[in-house]
């Protein structure tokens, strides 16, 4: 049981500058907990306040049951991945993985087994000898991930672990990580990226922190179909959610709504009570759940300004109404025919529709 | 005319001098001799540029060769002849042999060695440890200047600074040395220390260790900022205690700096000479080669023996010379 428990924790520079508070959030062993944001949410803060390197300001942070606030980093049963590798340098890659091990005043032999252990899942045993420099920066992240396996930790935090590496490698990289964490059911990882896909392949659960707080936790697929607010519903996804504005017109198990731009009317699985009609709200749908459609039952209808065919997808950007607007998009399949200046209506399937008042999902309120 | 007023021509001509010479001599090369214009311009520009690094570095190539490798060579030459009336006498190695017996030069050499080990490796201790203190304190920007400061006095300045903590006064009188003074308070003898063998190098060496503690910090301060703040957060996850992530990843990561600031204090070293001839003139056992050589050019007179004691001297310099080049080229990569 290596459950990472935070209560009401908060982080405080200075006593004046607040990043982050209230954080509560239960990850359980041998989960993948992900953490995104926006940069300068304090995601990378908080994965440094869980390593013992940044002060917990208030609130309690508890490990495997126990509180680990005033516990030095090393004696927490964690280990980090840096962004930037974080290898000694001068020491080869064999010593960089073997320091720690070292510094706990391990027997020879058991060192050697576990770096050789190590090497081997991670494919470095040719390059043990070498020095961090002489290796490429895929197989500097490996080794900055192998240093952490010798110390078999209960919790594995990795910081934006593959935003130093090219497109190519860090697909190769982030499947390397998930079958580490299969080979590992029992281990518990918290990675911190901003990487949406890393977010979306790797994660048990994401949480997505926001406004100095946790904005929403779900799994992946939960935070895309059912985002409990405006905000989460458009960070996850790409190309962010349509949102349009609209009056609820119909109650009950469905909803009706009709949209202030281009008037047409959309229904909306999400329930509703009686006393929400007339209210105003947000029309919620991913451009990529977006289809045309000729008939009166639409969300959106506006004059095409921008048109990129990608061959698999083609994407269409609308005119916006106004300047302040986001313009609406719409990822159709397949190869369309250039249409830009024409008009278009876009519908969705009723199941894919969010309503959104006061930037928060109707289902969660 | 007034000094200054006779500085400040000198310091007019020869900084108008330099760059009048620069601005004219690539004015002469660019309009007259190969004018980037007509029908060979691309080419004419190709050896401009080639010739265009002589025009820079020919006047202090000039002045070295004239003013050091000249005086190595007529150095050498004196050390193998002995001055006679009327001129010249070759006598081979004779000096050397000569030099080799004497006591006060075996002594020279005992003391510079004994100097070359302790000032160097002191003075890059106490400046690593000042570099790694001042670092994290709220005044350590203060307590950095006034470590820095005793790089700005002159060797002879800093030598009556020590003299006057050394001093010693007959007794009975009132005793004006800081050391003395620190001693008879708490009721013991004043000292002549100048004069205690063999501590008494060791004094001498203090100042330079004073001097240079200072240019060390910096260096190495510098250094120690450099090193990225994850390979040390990295350690601290990984159970290092302070210590061991000094000795083991900081310390490591700047040895190519650590070995430049060695080097540079040992060629200081080598060639100390204001600080002992200014506090003891080599008396009392604590003669150095520098001062040796300096007593026999210009007291004994004797140009022979003198310049073979500064052919040591640039014996035992030029390794360290290499040393320390080679190692500051290989940490600028």
């Amino acid at each position: 049981m290596t459950d990472v428990k935070l209560t009401d924790v908060a982080k405080v520079y200075g006593g004046k500058v607040e990043v982050l508070k209230n954080i509560d959030l239960d990850i359980k062993t041998g989960e993948l907990v992900v953490f995104v944001g926006p940069s300068g949410c304090g995601k990378s803060t908080l994965l440094r306040m869980i390593a013992g390197l940044e002060k917990i300001s208030d609130g309690t942070l508890e490990i495997d049951g126990q509180v680990v606030n005033d516990i030095p980093p090393s004696q927490r049963g964690i280990a980090m991945v840096f962004q930037s590798y974080a290898l000694y340098p001068h020491m080869t890659v064999r010593d960089n993985m073997a320091f720690a091990l070292q510094i706990a005043k391990m027997p020879k032999a058991e060192i050697d087994a576990a770096v050789n252990a190590a090497a081997e899942k991670l494919q470095l045993t040719e390059y043990l000898d070498r020095l961090p420099k002489a290796l490429s920066g895929g197989q500097r992240q490996r080794v900055a991930i192998g240093r952490a396996v010798v110390r078999s930790p209960k919790v594995y935090l990795f910081d934006e672990p593959l935003s130093n590496l090219d497109a190519a490698l860090r697909v190769a990289t982030r499947i390397e990580i998930a079958q580490l964490k299969e080979q590992m059911p029992d281990t518990t990882m918290i990675y911190v990226t901003h990487d949406q896909v890393e977010a979306m392949t790797l994660a048990t659960r994401i949480v997505v922190l926001a406004n100095k707080g946790i904005a929403q936790v779900g799994s992946p697929l939960d935070l895309y179909e059912r985002p409990n607010s405006e905000f989460v519903a458009q960070f996850i996804g790409s190309p962010a959610m349509n949102l349009v504005a609209g009056e609820i017109v119909g109650t009950g198990a469905v909803t009706t709504l009709k949209v202030h731009d281009g008037g047409g009317t959309i229904t909306s699985a999400v329930p509703s009570l009686p006393e929400d009609m007339g209210a105003q709200v947000n029309v919620g749908f991913r451009p990529e759940d977006a289809i045309q459609s000729d008939g009166e039952n639409y969300a959106y209808e506006g004059e095409i300004e921008i048109q990129e065919s990608l061959g698999e997808v083609t994407l269409i950007y609308f005119k916006r109404a106004a300047p302040e607007h986001e313009p609406v998009i719409a990822k159709l399949p397949g190869i369309h025919p250039e249409q830009r200046g024409k008009s278009m209506r876009l519908t969705a399937d009723p199941e894919k529709v969010h309503i959104f008042r006061n930037g928060v999902s109707l289902l969660y309120r | 005319m007034n000094p200054a007023v006779l500085g400040l021509i000198t310091i007019i001509l020869g900084v108008g001098g330099c760059i009048g010479y620069f601005w004219s001599s690539n004015f002469v090369l660019d309009r007259f001799i190969f004018p980037p214009r007509g029908p060979n311009a691309g080419r004419n520009i190709n050896r401009a540029n080639a010739i265009r690094p002589w025009l820079f570095l020919g006047p202090a190539v000039i002045a070295l060769g004239l003013y050091l490798a000249y005086p190595v060579v007529a150095t050498f030459w004196y050390s193998i002849h002995e001055r006679v009336p009327g001129g010249l006498e070759f006598v081979g190695l004779k000096n050397y042999s000569e030099m080799f017996a004497e006591a006060k030069f075996r002594e020279a050499i005992l003391n510079n060695m004994l100097w070359l080990i302790v000032v160097p490796g002191a003075s890059t201790a106490f400046g690593l440890l000042a570099a790694q203190l001042t670092d994290r304190i709220s005044w350590g920007n203060f307590a950095k200047s006034l470590i820095f400061m005793p790089m700005a006095i002159s060797f002879v300045g800093a030598s009556v600074i020590w003299k006057l903590i050394y001093d010693a006064r007959p007794e009975g009188t009132g005793q004006i040395g800081v050391l003395n003074a620190v001693v008879t308070w708490f009721g013991g003898e004043p000292q002549q220390w100048l004069t205690i063998q063999p501590w008494n190098s060791f004094m001498l060496m203090a100042v330079l260790i004073w001097i240079q503690t200072g240019f060390a910090m910096v260096i190495l301060g510098a250094a120690l900022r450099g090193i990225p703040e994850e390979t040390v957060e990295a350690a601290i996850l990984d159970g290092a205690s302070p210590w061991q992530v000094f000795f083991k990843i900081k310390v490591p990561q700047i040895m190519p700096t650590i070995v430049v600031v060695w080097t540079t204090i040992t060629l200081v070293v080598l060639k100390v000479f204001d600080i002992v001839l200014a506090m003891t003139n080599g008396q009392w056992e604590t003669q150095v080669l520098a001062n040796y050589m300096y007593d026999k050019l210009f007291r004994s007179f004797d140009w022979g023996v003198g310049s073979a004691a500064a052919m040591i001297i640039m014996l035992l310099v030029s390794p360290i010379l290499v040393w320390n080049v080679y190692s500051a080229r290989k940490e600028m990569r």
